[in-house]
Order: C-alpha cells, then structure tokens, then sequence
C-alpha cells in the first residue's frame, strides 16, 4: 500500500517535470520567433529602399542615359555621363591618395600595441572618423580649395581620401593584429630583415582583411555629397582633368532633387540607381574577395 | 677549437630586472645533438632564443657575458646576418601561408632577394626536402600551400625552410610538442639523421625525446644550468640531486 502510494508521487512528480520541459520548449520557440522577426524587420528597410529607388529609377535608364551629357533645363532626354566618369575619378585619385597612407599607418599600429604616439594617434582616427563629412568639406575647401585658386576633382578626391582613412586604418590593424606573432619570428630567424617580413610575409597574410576595409571605405564613400559640394563643385560637361571641377553622382542627385523640374527628378532617380548599384556591386567584390584571398594559417 | 660552434662563457639574459639565465657556460661541438632540458620556466627557451638573438626582440630584454659561434661573438654581430647562420624551428608548424611548398622551402632566399636560377631552386628545393624526409610525400604537391599538409608535414617543411639555409647549427624549440605521436615520432627520426650533418640544439619537455634523440644534455632549472653531460650519463647517473628529482618525475 505504502509502496503503491510512493510510485503514485513519483508519477506526479516525472508529469509535473514533463509539464515544465513543454513549457521550456515553448518559450525557447517564442524566443527564436522574436529573433527571426526582428532580423527580418532590420532588413526590411533596406529591401524596400532597394525596391522604390529601383520602381523609380529603371525607367529612366537606357543606353543614352548613360553615354550623354545633361541637358539644358526645359528639355527632355540628357544623361549623366560626366558624373559617372566625374565619381570614378574623383574615388580612384582619393583610393590612390588613401590606401598606402592608411594602410602604412595600420601597419604602425598593429606593430607598436604600446606607446604614446601609437595611442594619440589610435585617439585620432577615432575622433577623424567621427568628423562630419561637411566639416571635412569645408577643411579642404580652405586648405586646398582657396589656395589652389578654385574648385577641382583633386580636392574633392583628398576630402574623400580623408574619410577613407579610418575606415582603411582600422581594418589593418586589426587584420595585423590576428597574425600569429610566430610567423614573423620565423620570418626574423631566417634572417630577413624587419621592412621585409613586414612587407613580404605579414602584409600578404592579412590581405584578405587589409582589402576588404579599403573596399567598404569605398563603398563608403562614393554616396558622399556634403564634401564634394565645396570641392569638386560639379560641372555641366565632361570633364578628365583632376584639376578642374568636375560632377560626380551624389551631386548631381543632390542637384536635380532640389530643381522643380520633373525632368530633373527622372534623372535624379536614375542616377540614384547607379549610385546604389555600385555600392551593391563593390559590397558583392569585398565578400569575394574576402572568400578568395583569405589565408587560412 | 674548430670543432667548437657555440660556446657561452659567464651568460646572463634579463627581462627588466628578472635574471632568466644565469652564468652559463657551455660548449657545443660540430654535429653534436644537445638536448635542453627542464621544467617549465626554467630558461631553456629563453637560452636558445639567445643564440639567434630573438630574446633581444622582447621589449626590455638584456643580456651580458659572452656567446661565441665559431669563436666570433654573437651579441658583436649583425643580427640579420647571425639569424641566417642560425636556423631556427618553433613549436607551432608555421609555414608562410602565402606560398607554395616549393616557395617555404626556398624562402630564405626569396625574402632576402638572393637570385637563384630555375635549376638552383629546383635543386635546393629537392635535396633539402629529401632531407627533412619529406620529398616523397610532397612532390607532386610542391606548388600547393604549405598549409595544406598536416601538422607533423608542415613541422618538417618548417625544418626544411631552416635547412635550406645551411645553417651552421639548427635550434628546435620544442618542435613536436603540438604534434601527434606518429609525426612526433617521425621528426625525432629526422633529428636523429641529420646529426651527421648538423650541429642541432633540441628544446624538449619530453624526457624519452632527450634520451632518444641526443648525444648531450643540459638540464636547465630556474635559470641555472644545473648539469650537463652525455646524454647517457644524465639519464642513468646524474651527479645533482636536482636532475635526478627531475628525470624521476619528482617535479618539473
């Protein structure tokens, strides 16, 4: 009798413990749910931005849109050619200007962890990243607009270059930092020297991380409009020459937005799609590259 | 004398005020194997980062008292220059990841821009891996990365890239403490070879590894060179107390 009375507690005791595990698992599938929901929700912004820009800009995209020049206001047609070739100037002199100064300086950090100078200067990337891009602007425009006598694509690039730097720093350093310190000892105790094992065996290893910042501080900056507006200025018609003004995507969105022109508007759109469209592909370029390049140790 | 490659006379290292090494003196022959021994922090890795001069890369690392290799003092050298003479292998496998085999093995050369033609590379490519017993495993593999082999493979291309250089004498530290018995088993074998042809000094925690692998051993115990002799004499009748505690797992 007793017996049966103890087997009957332990019955309720294994359902009440059964009760509690359904219980447990019901929460844990509440929870996931909440997280799947609110990573979708995170990426539901972007989709539709993508979705809206691209509904308003394809019709304004033919082959004609992107091999002509804008036309005068009131007529219709005109395409955006010089910003296309005016952006891709305008970041191909500023990678050219940023990448080995910023990349050297990653190198620095990574190599000195301590130091006064290595610390100050870890402090001011930090504070240079957190500059307004129209502080920037107006920087270059007394530093290199006004004493070059006017507004060039040279300037806009070394604005541009400016807000590269910390984005391309960081990477590197913390690239660096992941490299065993082994393998530059074995390099040092085959009796290479010091620039040499950085330059041929510890910078070929990071590669992957080192291009991979260099790409997003691209990526980054080619949608930027408020340094350009001092510096490159914009320009009507085509234009290679790195010191006379020159027109670039953002500017010319920043430009056709604000005209009362529907026309304008078009194009605008139209240039907001390329605009976004480079950004996507540069994206999609850095995730390869990252795949391809990086160096399993 | 000529038969002397390394010969230390009253050596001190530091770290800031810490004496690592104190007063050691030892003299190491042509094609000998020495085995360095003891317990952990003792110096032994510390003595032989001394011989390449990699202790000095430390911030606030010292040394005084005299290193000779080949009668020529170490600490008067370029240190660029000593490090070629000096080969060195590392506990962890560390092929450069960037390159090939083929490349790893003449690496030396390539990073310190010495021109080879085709067929020098070729050959020095062929006969160090034939000696570092790992020819027949990578030949058709040579223009792979380095870090494809296993861990034990990747251990005797790193003994291969310091072979390379000819090195007049090789320092192991502790170069099969991250291996498998198998490749462990298989780098003591290759010690074991070359020792006619090179002066090798072996860092090891593992006991059996000494007795199996060298001729001579110092054991080390905090900072000291407490004793050494052949390797024989050491593992059945050593004279200090402290070496006798350690080889029968006293401490240490």
């Amino acid at each position: 009798m007793g017996n049966d009375g103890h087997i009957a507690e332990g019955k309720a005791i294994i359902s009440g413990l059964d009760r509690q595990v359904q219980v447990r698992g019901l929460k844990s599938r509440l929870f996931r749910l909440v997280v799947i929901l609110l990573s979708l929700i995170s990426t539901l912004p972007l989709l539709l931005i993508l979705f809206y820009i691209f509904k308003k800009g394809i019709s304004a995209i033919n082959w004609h849109f992107l091999v002509s020049l804008p036309k005068p206001v009131g007529e219709t047609g005109g395409g955006i050619s010089n910003a296309i070739v005016g952006t891709l100037m305008l970041i191909g002199v500023a990678a050219v200007l940023a990448i080995p100064v910023g990349i050297l300086i990653g190198i620095y950090l990574s190599e000195t962890p301590k130091g006064r100078i290595a610390y100050n200067c870890r402090l001011a990337v930090d504070v240079l990243q957190g500059i307004p891009s129209i502080v920037i602007g107006i920087i270059i425009y007394e530093w290199v607009v006004v004493p070059m006598g006017g507004p060039s694509s040279f300037s806009g690039s070394i604005a541009l270059g400016l807000m590269m730097l910390p984005a391309i720093i960081k990477s590197t350093e913390e690239t660096l930092k992941l490299i065993p310190e082994a393998l530059k000892e074995s390099s040092l105790a085959l009796g290479v020297p010091y620039y040499t094992t950085v330059l041929r065996v510890i910078v070929p290893s990071g590669m992957s991380g080192i291009m991979n910042g260099v790409l997003l501080s691209i990526a980054r900056v080619v949608g930027e409009t408020a340094p350009l507006l001092f510096t490159a200025f914009g320009n009507h018609w085509m234009n290679t020459n790195i010191f006379k003004p020159t027109s670039s995507l953002p500017l010319i969105i920043f430009k056709y937005a604000t005209s009362p022109y529907t026309e304008g508007h078009k194009l605008a759109w139209g240039a907001s799609l390329i605009l976004i469209i480079m950004i996507l592909v540069l994206n999609l370029i850095t995730k390869l590259v990252e795949r391809k390049w990086r160096t399993p140790f | 004398m000529e038969n002397t490659v390394l010969k230390a006379e009253d050596f001190n290292a530091y770290f800031g005020q810490n004496q690592i090494l104190k007063n050691i003196r030892l003299e190491i022959r042509k094609h000998q194997v020495w085995a360095v021994m003891g317990p952990s922090g003792c110096g032994k890795t510390t003595f032989i980062r001394c011989i390449n001069r990699m202790h000095e890369l430390t911030a606030g690392a010292t040394v005084s008292g005299s290193l000779k290799l080949y009668g020529e003092d170490i600490y008067k050298m370029n240190p660029v220059l000593l490090r070629r003479k000096v080969g060195m292998v590392f506990q962890r496998p560390n092929p450069f990841p960037t390159m090939s085999i083929y490349d790893n093995v003449i690496s030396g050369y390539l990073l310190n821009h010495i021109r080879l033609t085709k067929a020098q590379k070729d050959e020095i490519v062929e006969s160090t891996l034939k000696r570092a017993a790992l020819w027949l495993e990578v030949k058709s593999t040579l223009h792979k990365r380095g870090t494809f082999l296993s861990g034990g493979q990747q251990q005797r291309l790193c003994i291969a890239r310091a072979l390379a250089m000819n090195p007049e004498i090789l320092l192991l530290d502790e170069p099969t403490s991250a291996l498998d018995p198998i490749s462990t088993a298989k780098v003591e074998e290759l010690v074991y070879e070359l020792k006619s042809e090179y002066t090798i000094l072996i860092v090891t925690h593992n006991m059996q590894q000494a007795a199996r692998v060298s001729d001579r051993t110092a054991f080390f115990f905090l900072g000291e060179l407490i004793e050494q002799d052949d390797t024989k004499v050491i593992f059945t009748n050593p004279k200090n107390e402290k070496t006798q505690n350690y080889i029968t797992g006293h401490f240490g």
